[in-house]
């Protein structure tokens, strides 16, 4: 038995130590907005906060996680969308497909809340681990200047 | 609306949609709805839904992969039937005929078809609807059609203040018979069609509600991981299927027609139990197959005579003048859709319920193999009305989600195992087992004399996506160099379509992902051997093509061709028709230890009547991305039969602190439509290739450049 403490709720879960977080996530609990992209981190669809860093879920074992870290995930952001930077990403029209976009909203709300007025070199290296195939990258930097409140 | 697609797009295209269907996730589009008593009792036709509130369900039949059609499906009809944007929601339509593209009589989303086939039928649908509502009203008032107009949902009778909204209307409405012809509005008075209007599927994508198929659970549903015989063609010979049991949570192992299947309570139980299968393969005749081999046997047609494509003037004659030759090498490319290959089935004894991230729902004829209504129909052995197909969100498409191995496995597990199972690969399945961009090699021969081109000879040797017929070559080898746009007066162009052992599909733009690569950098080569600057030289050569000169022109223009830039930076132009829009860029480019760095990209589109120019943009930028993702860094290489790369540490994608600043310039047009989804693709490649030749002197021929 693994103990969880997941977008402020505990959640207690039966799986094998060696399951990586996204899938008792995604499976177990039902939580499918993180996504599996590449399951080596490489590619960023799985980020998670894991107290308050952006982490790749895909890789990160249950059984090393213990129930006073707190895992935030897409569905912690907000219910409807009106979190800042979900805010942003729409007035940017920044999704294509979609996919990657918990992933990236969620390493941007990473960098956001250490760093509230990133520059573009912020930008990159916060973001460099997210892989978006539809090229929204341009949007993604203008969406993130604009949940700052940066002049940009 | 134009009627003269290729035969290869009449194999990637098709319109489709449904009658209203709910599916059992959320495809995330819909704003909130009310909470009253609702009912929807005007449903004129397959295409729209109109409640007693006046909120209106448009029904999109096409394949949402990003390119933005659960948007402007509704647009077209939202602009007929005159209604409010943010009355307006959209779902997903079954696999049905009522969504069949009439000219193709398949169901399925590609070749950047949509807003080209469906301008006239999406807004007629909306215009029937809003006659209906205006005869509903007329009765109601008693008095002439002639006397109401309609506004924002509301139809009003003029002259007077009385209105009547179309929730009002409803039941009347759908006691009316649909009329037979309608009259569409004047485009000088569209209120959402050529609106940047917000996507409808950007709130639930936002916050990870957007149903996706890798999304999709069902009770009692098990998860399957395929082993899969990694040389193309092989297949498994022994395994242990004790020690896949063994693996906690493993269920069933099956053979498949795909190979083995470990089928579990969920993903990692999955994979584990097929990494314990160990299997022994059966690689067959494709073992000894490798980049190299493909590379000389390639080399080898270039010089040899192909089919005839073209020919004007003398044709391969030799001309007075100075003569380049050249040969440009391009190798396979994988997909990568960030959401990998996946499919739900529930095979039963009489009816088959699939869901899946496709692009290819039917196909009664069977012409092309069978959509996917057809395929559960024979694997489930049922008949096709006893399958419901449900079409979940795509995580990008490109081509790939035509092709339906994944959703057979699907099928096939479910039938084997009596329950509903999801097949879900890794990211290694997904770049090991796709069907690939082709690899190709193309040789020219050209003159030029007085500053002028005088022969173009051509010849390409690539793999064909489908055959071609008896005697001919596959369209798509040859698209854009067939019919590259320049006055040349003596051309001659042929073809090669050799088997080489690697699956082939459908990739974002298809032949002109290469072709235009190949052409547009040989014609700045005769540009160079001309001592003409490649804008003006392309420009003097495009007389018959006004489309393309008009985009040329600009995209130079809006780039400032000619204008100083920074030392060390070089600009680079190309142009290239494609899914009948006609894109240029201008690339600005600098290198940094041997690797480029593009700074900006200038994008000029004449894609005839715009639906959208926000998505129009969003194309374009995306188009960009995937081209120079794979003029930089794409390749799959082939040893021993199978593919080497496996996932994104070999199979490098472009990410933010790479991205230049795109630029889109629409230029306004009401010339005949094309597609956007793939033709921001083709001249991106060109563009930054010609932009290092002319920083550096370098002509680079063979892709990807970061080797």
């Amino acid at each position: 038995m693994t103990t969880l403490r997941i977008n402020g709720q505990t959640h207690t879960v039966d799986v094998p130590e060696d399951t990586p977080l996204l899938w008792v996530l995604r499976e177990t609990l039902g939580m499918t907005g993180t996504k599996f992209g590449c399951g080596m981190a490489l590619c960023g669809a799985c980020t998670v906060h894991l107290d308050g860093e952006a982490v790749r879920s895909c890789i990160l074992a249950v059984g090393g996680l213990t129930e006073d870290m707190e895992i935030r995930t897409i569905e912690g952001l907000s219910d409807d969308g009106s979190h800042p930077v979900q805010q942003a990403w729409i007035e940017e029209q920044v999704p294509q497909c979609g996919y990657c976009q918990s992933g990236q909203i969620m390493s941007a709300v990473a960098l956001l809340e250490k760093n509230g007025n990133p520059s573009d070199s912020d930008i990159d290296a916060a973001m460099a681990g997210n892989i978006c195939r539809c090229g929204t990258y341009q949007r993604i930097r203008r969406a993130i200047h604009k949940a700052s409140g940066g002049a940009r | 609306m134009t009627s003269t697609f290729s035969r290869r797009e009449f194999l990637v295209t098709g319109i489709s949609a449904g009658a209203g269907l709910t599916i059992a996730m959320q495809l995330g589009c819909s704003p909130a709805g009310p909470s009253g008593p609702v009912t929807t009792p005007f449903v004129p036709n397959a295409f729209l839904k109109v409640s007693t509130d006046g909120s209106v369900t448009v029904v999109c039949g096409f394949s949402e992969m990003g390119q933005g059609v659960l948007t402007a499906v509704p647009q077209l009809v939202a602009e007929e039937l005159d209604v409010e944007w943010s009355k307006v929601s959209v779902e997903q339509s079954p696999a049905g005929e009522a969504y069949f593209n009439p000219a193709f009589g398949i169901q399925g989303t590609g070749g950047s078809s949509m807003v080209r086939g469906s301008w006239t039928q999406l807004r007629e649908a909306g215009a029937k609807a809003r006659a209906m509502l205006v005869t509903a009203a007329a009765a109601r008032w008693g008095v002439s059609i002639d006397e109401c107009r309609t506004e924002a949902g509301n139809v009003m009778r003029r002259g007077s203040r009385d209105r009547l909204s179309y929730g009002d209307l409803a039941e009347e409405a759908a006691s009316l018979p649909v009329p037979e012809t309608v009259t569409l509005k004047d485009p000088a008075d569209f209120l959402i069609l050529g609106k940047a209007v917000p996507r409808l599927d950007v709130p639930d994508k936002v916050t990870g509600k957007a149903g996706f198929g890798i999304d999709v659970q069902v009770p009692g549903m098990l998860v399957a991981v395929v082993a899969r015989c990694p040389v193309f063609g092989g297949k498994a010979a022994r395994w242990d299927e004790a020690a896949a049991l063994a693996v906690p949570g493993v269920r069933h192992v099956v053979t498949i027609t795909s190979g083995v299947a470990v089928v579990a309570d969920g993903y990692w139980a999955a994979r584990k139990g097929r990494d314990a299968l160990a299997v022994q393969w059966d690689e067959g005749s494709n073992a000894a197959q490798s980049s190299a081999r493909i590379s000389a046997e390639l080399a080898s047609l270039v010089r040899r005579k192909g089919i005839e494509v073209r020919r004007e003037g003398a044709g391969s004659a030799a001309q007075a003048g100075t003569t380049v030759e050249a040969v440009y090498e391009v190798p396979f490319l994988a997909h990568a859709c960030m959401e990998p290959m996946n499919a739900t089935a529930h095979v039963e004894a009489d009816h088959v319920t699939f869901w899946g991230p496709i692009q290819f729902q039917s196909d009664p004829g069977g012409a092309f193999g069978g959509g996917a209504r057809e395929m559960a129909a024979r694997i489930g052995g049922v008949s096709t009305d006893q399958v419901t197909v449900h079409t979940t969100m795509l995580g990008g498409g490109f081509g790939r989600r035509f092709f339906l191995d994944f959703a057979a496995e699907a099928l096939e597990c479910s039938k084997a195992t009596g329950t509903p199972v999801k097949v879900v690969w890794s990211r290694e399945d997904d770049v090991q087992h796709d069907f690939y961009r082709p690899a190709s090699m193309a040789w020219f021969r050209g003159t030029v004399a007085d500053g002028t081109p005088v022969s173009w000879v051509n010849r390409v040797a690539c793999p064909a996506i489908l055959p071609g017929p008896p005697g001919g070559l596959d369209d798509s080898s040859v698209e854009g160099l067939a019919n590259f746009p320049y006055r040349i007066p003596n051309v001659l162009v042929e073809g090669h379509n050799p088997a080489l052992g690697v699956p082939t599909g459908f990739w974002r733009s298809v032949g002109s992902s290469q072709n235009a690569f190949f052409s547009e950098c040989f014609i700045d080569e005769l540009a160079a051997a001309a001592g003409k600057d490649p804008f003006e030289f392309r420009r003097d050569l495009l007389d018959n093509a006004p489309r393309h000169k008009r985009v040329l022109e600009t995209a130079a223009e809006r780039a400032g061709w000619g204008t100083p830039l920074p030392e060390g930076r070089a600009r680079g132009i190309a142009v290239a028709e494609s899914f009948g829009s006609y894109v240029a860029q201008v690339a600005e480019v600098s290198m940094n230890d041997g690797v480029p760095r593009v700074h900006r990209v200038v994008v000029a589109i004449d894609c005839g009547p715009i639906v959208n120019p926000d998505i129009i943009a969003a194309q374009m930028e995306s188009g960009v991305v995937f081209g120079l993702t794979a003029a930089l860094y794409g390749k799959i290489a082939i040893e021993g039969g199978r593919a080497v790369q496996a996932n994104f540490d070999t199979y490098q994608m472009l990410r933010v602190q790479e991205m230049p600043v795109v630029e889109v310039h629409i230029v306004p047009s009401t010339d005949a439509q094309g597609g956007v989804g793939e033709p921001g693709t083709p001249p991106i490649a060109p563009a930054v290739v010609n932009a290092i030749a002319a920083l550096t002197g370098e002509r680079i021929r063979r892709l990807p450049i970061v080797s």
